[in-house]
């Protein structure tokens, strides 16, 4: 009994000893700092480039009205005042649904097309407790062309023939705060193309990047590359001017795409730069907070 | 044998009453309000990670700005990208001393008033600070609320639109429950 109470005693003795030990001399100034997870936001300065999808989402519960505008061809000279006599536009909703996900319609003025789609982050880059040097997300567009056939034509349409697909994933790094870049691998799907010897699926690679020029000013590229080409289209090439207001981004460009749709802008776009078929367009945008984050909702001032 | 153990178990017991206690959290809330002329300006973090010494009055604050969450995405850019600097200055912190931590009775419920002197980073910049603030002692659980201003000027935060649409003191509200 005695033994097995010395025993006890000296055990007692020793876990008091050891978390004494641990418990004293506490110094919270030269405590080791925890590694915290740190995600790299801002990549791009806008949930499009241009045209194309950007690794951007808009935030979690805030409604985006998008309107996409390109004038007409600058080569068309003073009489046309360089194109801004003609427009060509789309304009469309994005919400995010939460903090990876958003969703998105649109109706353009090109072919009277309706388009809707989703983005979703898959993976964020990052660092502390993770390295992970890439954002990647997923973006899928579906497309209508709601445009009505020429009843006299040979081959009137059905209604499953004017849809089209775009597939799209999405890898982008921010090197730093004054330069990101972006590859998007893309498969465009037409139900139904001009003739049977015309592929219906179009594979292309979107490169864009996104440098800095001061703090509210960033100078923007976007080039997609196909792979395969319709006859007589060339690939797009748009340069652009993000412009940051205290409200919104206001995006002026340059570019030779006419629409404004996956499958129109990286498949179908008419102009080439070497003609000189290069038009202005900007995008402006108007965000409303329809869901605020938890964090404000119990917050008074 | 048993006498001497005992008498040395009490000694250590003795000791291990008079060592630090330490209280934390990682919950605690942080806000600030700029507002300046028009648009409402606020952000709040609930990730504030703090701890304090009882016997010293030792503390510090240690705040991610990128966990600061505003009303929308774009003023939440603009106070990383333009503002804060967040890439390059990751982390705001406090680091001192609550110097009347003896007034502070951690058994009985109640508000304590202390003074906390320190030296706040913010933006990379560290400048000597002295403010007020209460524990409050709810049945052995401290809660430490303060509000003070931060002068953006003196922390090296610069922007056009400071001492316009911007507020050049932000007002900040801290409430740490231990």
């Amino acid at each position: 009994m005695n033994k097995h109470f010395n025993k006890f005693c000296l055990t007692v003795l020793l876990f008091l000893f050891a978390a004494s030990v641990q418990s004293q001399e506490v110094d919270l100034f030269n405590e080791k700092e925890e590694k915290t997870k740190d995600i790299v936001t801002a990549v791009f300065k806008s949930s499009r480039i241009v045209n194309g999808q950007s690794i951007e989402n808009v935030g979690n519960g805030v409604l985006d009205l998008k309107i996409l505008h390109r004038f007409g061809n600058i080569s068309q000279g003073a009489y046309n005042l360089f194109g801004l006599d003609q427009a060509s536009m789309r304009i469309g909703l994005d919400y995010g649904v939460n903090n990876r996900l958003m969703i998105g319609v649109g109706r353009s003025t090109f072919e009277k097309q309706y388009d809707a789609f989703f983005k979703y982050k898959l993976v964020q880059q990052q660092t502390g407790l993770k390295e992970i040097p890439v954002s990647i997300s997923l973006a899928s567009t579906v497309i209508y062309k709601s445009l009505k056939d020429d009843p006299t034509a040979a081959y009137l349409s059905y209604v499953s023939d004017k849809f089209s697909f775009a597939h799209q994933i999405i890898i982008a790094r921010k090197f730093n705060d004054y330069f990101s870049l972006q590859l998007t691998p893309t498969l465009v799907h037409y139900n139904l193309v001009a003739n049977s010897t015309m592929p219906n699926d179009f594979k292309s690679l979107g490169i864009s990047f996104r440098q800095r020029i001061t703090k509210r000013l960033n100078f923007t590229t976007e080039y997609f590359y196909s792979v395969n080409k319709i006859d007589g289209y060339n690939d797009p090439l748009t340069f652009g001017l993000d412009i940051e207001t205290g409200g919104h981004v206001f995006q002026l460009h340059v570019t030779n795409a006419t629409g404004m749709t996956e499958r129109t802008f990286i498949n179908e776009t008419a102009g080439s730069w070497a003609n000189g078929d290069v038009r202005f367009g900007f995008n402006i945008t108007r965000a409303f907070t329809l869901k605020k984050p938890k964090e404000l909702r119990n917050t008074k001032w | 044998m048993k006498k001497l153990l005992l008498s040395i178990l009490s000694v250590v017991f003795i000791l291990q009453l008079n060592a630090q206690k330490v209280y934390g959290t990682k919950t605690g809330q942080i806000s600030f309000n700029a507002t300046g002329e028009a648009v409402k300006i606020i952000g709040v973090n609930n990730q504030v990670d703090s701890k304090f010494v009882e016997s010293t009055g030792q503390i510090i604050f240690g705040v991610l700005i990128k966990a600061f969450k505003f009303e929308n995405q774009l003023m939440e850019d603009h106070f990383n990208e333009n503002y804060m600097e967040s890439t390059k200055f990751p982390k705001a912190d406090f680091k001192g001393f609550i110097t009347n931590i003896k007034e502070v009775n951690f058994s009985k419920n109640g508000d304590y008033p202390i003074v906390v002197e320190g030296t706040l980073t913010i933006h990379g910049v560290g400048n000597k600070t002295v403010t007020k603030g209460v524990i409050s002692v709810q049945n052995g659980v401290p809660v430490i609320k303060g509000e003070f201003a931060v002068s953006l000027k003196q922390y090296g935060i610069k922007g056009s639109y400071i001492g316009d649409k911007i507020a050049s003191d932000a007002s900040i509200k801290l409430n740490c429950k231990y």
